[in-house]
């Protein structure tokens, strides 16, 4: 039933290199089914982009997967076991950290106090310093606004924060909610070439959620589609930044026969 | 010299009621709901230091029932968010509140049957001991309850803003949600919070109980506490100290300058004041909290 092996693309079952694995996960908010069935992988070192219209379920599958949410079936295995339904604090004891939508800054503490709290699971104080001046060296306005409340800066400094945060856990896996929310493309850019350098050098593997479609795929290494609670298609992002479907649907191309006024889901069997 | 003595009994009046001041500000700033239970945490924390070293109870030394009695309201207060609150997490802050009033009436009742409903002091070594500065007779009592208060304010500004759980309770309260994202364990936080307001309380009624005698009821000091939380800002923890000794000071003076009837409605007539002219409170944190 796998989505990714039903694509046919260079993605066995389970290889060595999977990090995270989401099996059959079905969540729902109240009586509503926000998640029907979604099966994914994330391979180690790779950022995974998954994109799909508001609503389709993209948040809902983060938060289940860092235990925010709890499903109401399925499996989401990391390091061996599962962690369904595990509560938030185990699932960033275990590697994987949540940058969630809107930045969601402690918006009376210092820009060094949310970093600090970023670290609230660790306690080796040498490497939480390092990993501080770590942040630092990639977002330097921070440096300058340590001690400045973060509710003071702008929307970009706070998504700079939010993610240096993240990163003071020491995360394995980082679920990266709309880093580009509301931002101007110039901070949209940056802040884009700024997670591609993290996962480089830091080897850090992301997944990410974007409505921006064309900045997720281009700097990510596979894609996910979702729609309506359901993965519709995956593949490698290059080949996705080709798909018609990507362009006419997710990158405003017009393609050749247009489909546009149907639903969606409707226009190919396989998107079921 | 009048007016001095006058000072020092309204600042020290005003540091009780900054003190459970501050335990509304804490939970309110934790679980966004009021704790009307506050005033009768205090009363409670003080009966339990009575029971346990007054010599018609357990007769133990005064310095031993201190902390017992502030380590048991700290408990007190930890269990009752465990066993009670946190099942009603998701329901209305308003069940929370009746639940607090219910609360306040049901521990009043039970320390009227332990200690009886007659006044009773507290076997306290330093109650009627005076200083004597020039002419001026100042209550040993009175000098500890302000000496106490500020040390414990300053202990609490510490523990705030420089200890890693201080830091994540702020975080907690306002951000919630993001602390769960930084797997900060927030309903151990909670509880942690509540044990602390049960803990000041309980320096707070110990300090009250040294400057005269107490019954069941004086827990409800407490709306003139939620009024000087009000005064100085609700959600400020400096602020709810302020109005603690905005309302503590007035009250001497106005029964001397203007006439004893009128003292007890001057806290509640500036109250009013404020809540037109500057509805925040005095020392306000006024920031949109995200929903």
């Amino acid at each position: 039933m796998s989505v990714v092996a039903m694509k046919g693309s260079a993605a066995p079952a389970m290889a060595d290199d999977v990090v995270l694995s989401v099996r059959n996960i079905e969540s729902y908010y109240g009586p509503i089914m926000a998640i029907r069935g979604v099966s994914l992988e994330v391979r180690k070192g790779q950022i995974v982009s998954l994109l799909g219209a508001n609503g389709a379920g993209k948040t809902t599958l983060m938060k289940t997967i860092s235990g925010v949410m709890d499903p109401e079936k399925g499996q989401i295995i990391y390091g061996g076991n599962n962690i369904a339904g595990a509560s938030p604090d185990k699932v960033v004891r275990a590697g994987i950290v949540h940058v969630p939508e809107g930045r969601e800054v402690f918006p009376l503490l210092t820009v060094e106090e949310n970093l600090r709290m970023g670290a609230f699971i660790r306690s080796d104080n040498a490497g939480i310093k390092r990993d501080e001046e770590m942040v630092f060296s990639y977002f330097p306005i921070l440096a300058e606004r340590r001690h400045q409340a973060a509710g003071t800066l702008s929307g970009g400094q706070q998504q700079m924060l939010a993610i240096g945060r993240g990163l003071m856990a020491q995360p394995k896996v980082m679920l990266l909610d709309e880093p580009s929310l509301g931002l101007s493309p110039l901070l949209v850019k940056e802040i884009f070439q700024i997670i591609r350098r993290l996962n480089r050098e830091q080897g850090v593997t992301m997944m990410l959620v974007e409505q921006n479609a064309k900045v997720a795929l281009e700097v990510a290494d596979y894609g996910y589609v979702m729609e309506l609670g359901r993965i519709v298609m995956a593949d490698s992002a290059e080949r996705l930044l080709q798909s018609k479907d990507v362009q006419e649907f997710y990158l405003g191309m017009q393609a050749e026969e247009s489909q546009r006024g149907q639903k969606r889901w409707k226009q190919k069997k396989t998107w079921r | 010299m009048d007016v001095l003595q006058l000072l020092v009994s309204g600042l020290a009046n005003g540091c009780v009621y900054g003190l459970v001041a501050m335990g509304f500000v804490l939970i309110y700033k934790a679980t966004e709901a009021v704790n009307f239970a506050q005033g009768d945490f205090m009363m409670l924390g003080a009966f339990i230091c009575l029971g346990l070293t007054n010599p018609q109870f357990m007769g133990l030394p005064f310095w031993v029932s201190v902390p017992v009695a502030i380590a048991i309201m700290g408990v007190f207060g930890y269990a009752l968010d465990l066993v009670v609150l946190r099942r009603m997490s998701g329901q209305s802050q308003i069940a929370v509140i009746i639940l607090t009033i219910a609360l306040g009436f049901v521990l009043r009742f039970v320390a009227g049957l332990i200690w009886g409903h007659e006044p009773i002091s507290l076997a306290s070594p330093i109650a009627g001991k005076d200083i004597r500065l020039g002419g001026v007779v100042l209550g040993m009592d009175e000098i500890m309850v302000i000496g106490v208060t500020l040390a414990m304010t300053i202990a609490l500004y510490f523990y705030f803003n420089r200890t890693k759980l201080g830091v994540a309770m702020q975080a907690s309260s306002q951000n919630q949600l993001a602390a769960y994202y930084m797997g900060i364990p927030v309903k151990r936080i909670q509880s942690l919070i509540w044990a602390l307001a049960g803990m000041v309380a309980a320096v707070a009624g110990i300090l009250f109980a040294s400057k005269g005698s107490i019954d069941p009821s004086i827990g409800l000091l407490g709306i003139k506490s939620f009024a000087a939380a009000v005064i100085g800002g609700f959600g400020s923890l400096p602020g709810a100290l302020l109005g603690g000794v905005i309302v503590g000071l007035i009250e001497p003076f106005a029964s001397r300058y203007i006439a004893a009837g009128y003292a007890q409605i001057m806290p509640y007539l500036l109250l009013f004041v404020i809540l037109i002219f500057r509805p925040h409170g005095i020392l306000a944190q006024v920031h949109q909290k995200k929903v």
